[in-house]
């Protein structure tokens, strides 16, 4: 599963630790959704789409679509 | 971006650790009483030993309380760390034991089959798969 989660982190500003903080869950954790290692079940995946103000579809995508962008959504 | 109304994950994980790491100490020390006591300490006093004996398995119990409740309080990736661990342990405590028991049985080895081995094993398992899996997620 491909995400976006990087990209928005950085967008804000905020460091891994402080993003898990956020999520309620560990750095490490964090690393490995960013790096497409561990796929997040869905209640952290709502946690994401929540604090980012976005849809689940706008951070996370199978790997066959890309996550859609926020203009895309309108 | 803070949440202030609940104690942050790392907290929260420090103080399960920190309570399992306590209970844990207090079971290896009855373990280590109830090893050398009856011999070293009263006697071999039959009343003795067993409550130690009790003990040992109360603490025991509490340690699994404790162990649990730090596995609901990991998160998700590191519940599934311990889940694998746990499934690859419990598997190779079962391999390695019965063909070792069967071992001792026809004198194919030349010590006693020991229960102890058999906790080094599931620990020395624990451990490389716990650490296998972590670095897999890096």
């Amino acid at each position: 599963m491909k995400n976006r989660l990087k990209v928005l982190r950085a967008e804000r500003d905020w460091t891994q630790a402080q993003l898990a903080e956020a999520l309620q869950v560990s750095r490490q954790t964090v690393n490995a959704i960013e790096k497409g290692k561990f796929d997040p079940s869905l209640p952290l995946a709502f946690r994401a789409a929540r604090l980012f103000s976005l849809s689940i579809e706008q951070i996370f995508s199978d790997d066959d679509t890309a996550p859609l962008n926020d203009h895309e959504t309108g | 971006m803070h949440s202030n109304q609940h104690d942050s994950y790392e907290t929260r994980i420090a103080g399960t650790t920190r309570a399992l790491a306590a209970w844990t100490g207090f079971w290896v020390a009855t373990c280590a009483i109830l090893a050398f006591g009856p011999k070293f300490v009263w006697d071999e006093n039959t009343g003795v030993t067993l409550a130690v004996v009790l003990l040992n398995v109360l603490v025991g119990a509490g340690m699994v309380v404790a162990n649990k409740k730090h596995i609901v309080s990991l998160d998700e990736m590191h519940k599934r760390i311990t889940l694998e661990s746990m499934g690859i342990t419990l598997g190779v405590g079962l391999i390695v034991s019965i063909p070792y028991s069967l071992m001792d049985a026809y004198d194919l080895i030349a010590f006693d089959a020991d229960i102890a081995h058999l906790v080094v094993v599931m620990g020395l398992t624990y451990l490389i798969s716990t650490i296998w899996r972590v670095w897999s997620f890096r």
